[in-house]
């Protein structure tokens, strides 16, 4: 566990007790038999979050934020990721609100980000528009047309985007697909003309959507940064994303251990708990020693992100790239060592074995985060 | 002084003081073990030893008054950042430094610890650790070595085995049987020279055609009594001790190989044998599983730091570093395989000019490499401690 500060310790002591007054697992599978997977989340739940100031964790003051920074917002993350806590903080508090800090101009600060941190606005970040993650194949097209721009083409799988207010779109202005530059990124309100979202019915009952962009004309001030510069923005986003996500997945792997230990300790057969077979034990010891290790890589690229260091992009892919596997790892784990019960509906297993293979997919899977740290390392 | 001040101090003094060929990779036949017959191929070695050694730096957060430093943590953290800067070489490989001094501070006598640890910072004696025995490997405390007391001194019986360079070491610190009524309370932990009538030792041929490790043999070997350490039959709790510096100093470096620190890094090696497209390592599947390898190396960098960060807010070590050997004697291993597996056959040599010498080097590596998961305690036995002591899981009936 990292050395905390002051703040940071009352932040996630209260995000604890919080997730187990109010978000328990109990709360996710009540979503789901209640087909609120439309949402993905429950509006009081958020509203709740909100009014603790989650949603404004990395914003600055000037915007209404607490400027408390990416690490505190993992502490949040990471208590509700051991909940499997259905809510847009993610999308919206960290990535769309990343997006606007390192990429808006004043006004569109002004625009979104105190709503954002009010808790009053949900967003989402459209990027990935086929079944793996590929930022850089980016095919959705905007045309320049008059003063603004006509966007045609298609977002998949988009976290958090069946009620998002704001998306923020990935979109080509020119070069080819695989290049990063002529990427343009514009900020497109819900209900704008020709925009239509496809909700998801996911494994994780957590509001993915697909989108589909027929001749969306924007305005020019919708642009976020540079024409054909968003790359500039996007790439540092996705590692905040990146680090964040494997934050609030190290939660879920925790408890996932956590729960899976304690059945451990207290099943018994052959008259002794089977947590004293060594076959198990040697297992636990190892899925121990894996999230060991994705804690350490978890916290070193929060602290660069917050330090501004310059190894951040590796750092951010070795995260969730650890955070993947040792999510798998234990989300595996947790089925087989449990036996039957954990291949029941009634057991919160499968809550965690569903989510964890969605959490791997959004924002890279590890050979994606593989092969770009290889990249960055020069081979 | 400020951290500021002490590590300016320090690379001025290290700027004049270390020699430029100290500056350069260690080579195995350089490196400064110490001790009565130690042989100094390159006398910048013991130039560059006895420099450190009079400032204490050998034994950096050790008293001044047993020849240590007297350093905090964290000037000693400023002092191997220093060093790790200029590339210079450790002034002194020493068990006695790594693992024995610990103990000695915490459970030795005033007169032992006058008398042995400004040897051992000095690197005048070398020492050996005497711990498994043929019939006592990871059950440690079955040894059976007898130590009887005969009145003005004890008299020792017994075989120890991977006593590691048992035939070069002046003294030797040694878990013997004074109870046999009784099992972890009948073990003592004693010192004695090396050249005691009656200590004999035999080398052991590794794999890798080296032999790091020794038998050694007691027979009537008479020890004075005021060499013991610690209480008579108190000997288990010092073993254990010195094990855990022993695993901690295993671990802090990985083997001394994982991250590429010996200078060599997978990656090159692959790109120079297999060959590169578009700049990258042109078998996909190598190239994925050298960087899930360099990543878990990261990782587990970054965990040491972490811990040490943990440390130092005085709530001492967490549950992290009782996972260290095990991942590092992992990493290691998968680092030797991947090195093995990317030369090729050039990688496949034992000796001659066939094969460059660097490849031969990292050939024998690897093979040594097998004993990271057995040396120190093996894998199976760390995860049993970790399951039990950090997990709570309980001993199968």
């Amino acid at each position: 566990m990292a050395v905390l500060t002051e703040e940071q310790s009352i932040l996630r002591d209260a995000a604890k007790s919080w997730v187990a007054d109010h978000a328990p697992v109990a709360a996710l599978r009540r979503l789901r038999d209640a087909g609120g997977w439309r949402a993905g989340f429950d509006p009081a739940t958020w509203r709740d979050m909100a009014a603790m100031g989650w949603a404004g964790v990395i914003v600055p003051e000037a915007y209404g934020g607490s400027d408390f920074g990416h690490q505190s917002l993992a502490l949040v993350l990471e208590e509700t990721g051991r909940t499997l806590t259905a809510s847009p903080l993610h999308s919206t508090a960290l990535v769309v609100a990343s997006a606007l800090i390192l990429g808006g101009t004043a006004a569109q600060k002004h625009a979104w980000l105190p709503s954002i941190a009010a808790g009053d606005i949900t967003a989402a970040l459209a990027v990935d528009e086929a079944a793996h993650h590929a930022p850089e194949t980016i095919a959705l097209s905007a045309e320049k047309s008059g003063s603004g721009y006509v966007l045609n083409g298609k977002k998949r799988f988009i976290p958090d985007a069946s009620s998002a207010d704001l998306i923020v779109v990935a979109a080509r202005t020119h070069a080819k697909p695989g290049q990063t530059e002529g990427i343009t990124l514009f900020l497109v309100e819900r209900g704008t003309a020709g925009l239509a979202t496809l909700p998801l019915h996911t494994i994780d009952t957590r509001g993915a959507a697909d989108l589909t962009f027929g001749n969306v004309a924007v305005s020019a001030d919708a642009v976020l940064g540079e024409p054909g510069q968003g790359w500039a923005i996007l790439e540092p986003v996705l590692d905040r994303a990146s680090a964040g996500l494997a934050a609030e997945m190290l939660g879920t792997a925790s408890q996932a251990f956590d729960i899976t230990l304690d059945y451990l300790k207290t099943r018994t057969q052959f008259g002794q708990s089977i947590g004293a077979f060594q076959a198990l034990q040697h297992r636990a010891a190892k899925m121990f020693t894996e999230l060991e290790l994705t804690r350490s890589a978890v916290e070193a690229s929060l602290e660069a992100i917050d330090a501004g260091a310059d190894d951040i992009a590796a750092l951010a892919s070795l995260a969730k790239a650890k955070a993947n596997d040792t999510l798998h790892l234990v989300s595996n784990e947790m089925v087989q060592m449990h036996g039957g019960i954990g291949m029941t509906d009634a057991h919160d297993a499968g809550l965690y074995l569903k989510r964890a293979r969605v959490a791997e997919a959004l924002y890279g899977s590890t050979s994606y985060h593989r092969d770009r740290y290889a990249r960055l390392g020069g081979y | 002084m400020t951290l500021d001040a002490f590590r300016a101090e320090t690379r001025a003094w290290l700027a004049e003081n270390c020699p430029a060929s100290m500056r350069t990779p260690l080579a195995e036949d350089e490196i400064a073990w110490g001790g009565r017959r130690a042989v100094w191929k390159n006398p910048d070695t013991k130039l560059w030893l006895d420099r450190m050694a009079a400032r204490g730096w050998t034994a950096p957060t050790w008293p001044t008054a047993y020849g240590g430093g007297g350093l905090t943590a964290e000037q000693a953290g400023i002092l191997a950042q220093e060093l790790k800067n200029i590339g210079a070489r450790p002034p002194l490989f020493s068990f006695g430094v790594w693992m024995l001094g610990p103990v000695l501070l915490e459970y030795a006598t005033e007169a032992q610890k006058q008398e042995h640890l400004p040897r051992i910072a000095a690197g005048q004696i070398r020492w050996c650790q005497g711990y498994s025995e043929p019939g006592a490997g990871s059950d440690l405390a079955s040894l059976q070595t007898k130590c009887e007391d005969r009145g003005d001194h004890f008299l020792i019986n017994g075989q120890k085995i991977w006593t590691s360079y048992a035939d070069q070491a002046d003294w030797i610190f040694c878990l013997v049987r004074t109870d046999a009524t009784r099992k972890h309370e009948g073990i003592s932990f004693v010192l004695f020279d090396m050249t005691t009538p009656g200590v004999e030792t035999r080398p052991i041929q590794l794999i890798s055609g080296n032999s790091p490790f020794c038998e050694t043999f007691f027979t009537d070997a008479k020890v004075p009594k005021s060499n013991l350490v610690g209480k008579l039959n108190g000997g288990w709790e010092i073993a254990k001790r010195l094990l855990q510096y022993e695993r901690q100093n295993i671990s802090a470096d990985g083997f001394g190989g994982v991250g590429g620190s010996s200078g060599v890094e997978l990656e090159d090696v692959a790109l120079a044998h297999v060959g590169a497209v578009q700049g990258r390592i042109a078998d996909p599947d190598l190239r994925a599983r050298i960087a899930a390898h360099r990543m878990d190396a990261r990782a587990f960098a970054l965990t040491v730091r972490r811990i040490a960060a943990e440390a130092k807010t005085g709530r001492g070590p967490g549950p992290a570093a009782s996972i260290l050997k095990y991942a590092a004697a992992n990493l290691n291993q998968s680092r030797h395989e991947l090195m093995l597996e990317a030369m090729g056959t050039d990688g496949l040599g034992w000796e001659g000019d066939g094969f460059a010498p660097p490849a031969l080097r990292e050939t024998r590596a690897w093979l040594r490499s097998k004993g990271n998961s057995i040396e120190g305690g093996t894998s199976e036995i760390n995860l049993n401690v970790v399951a039990k002591r950090v997990l709570g899981l309980l001993d199968h009936q």
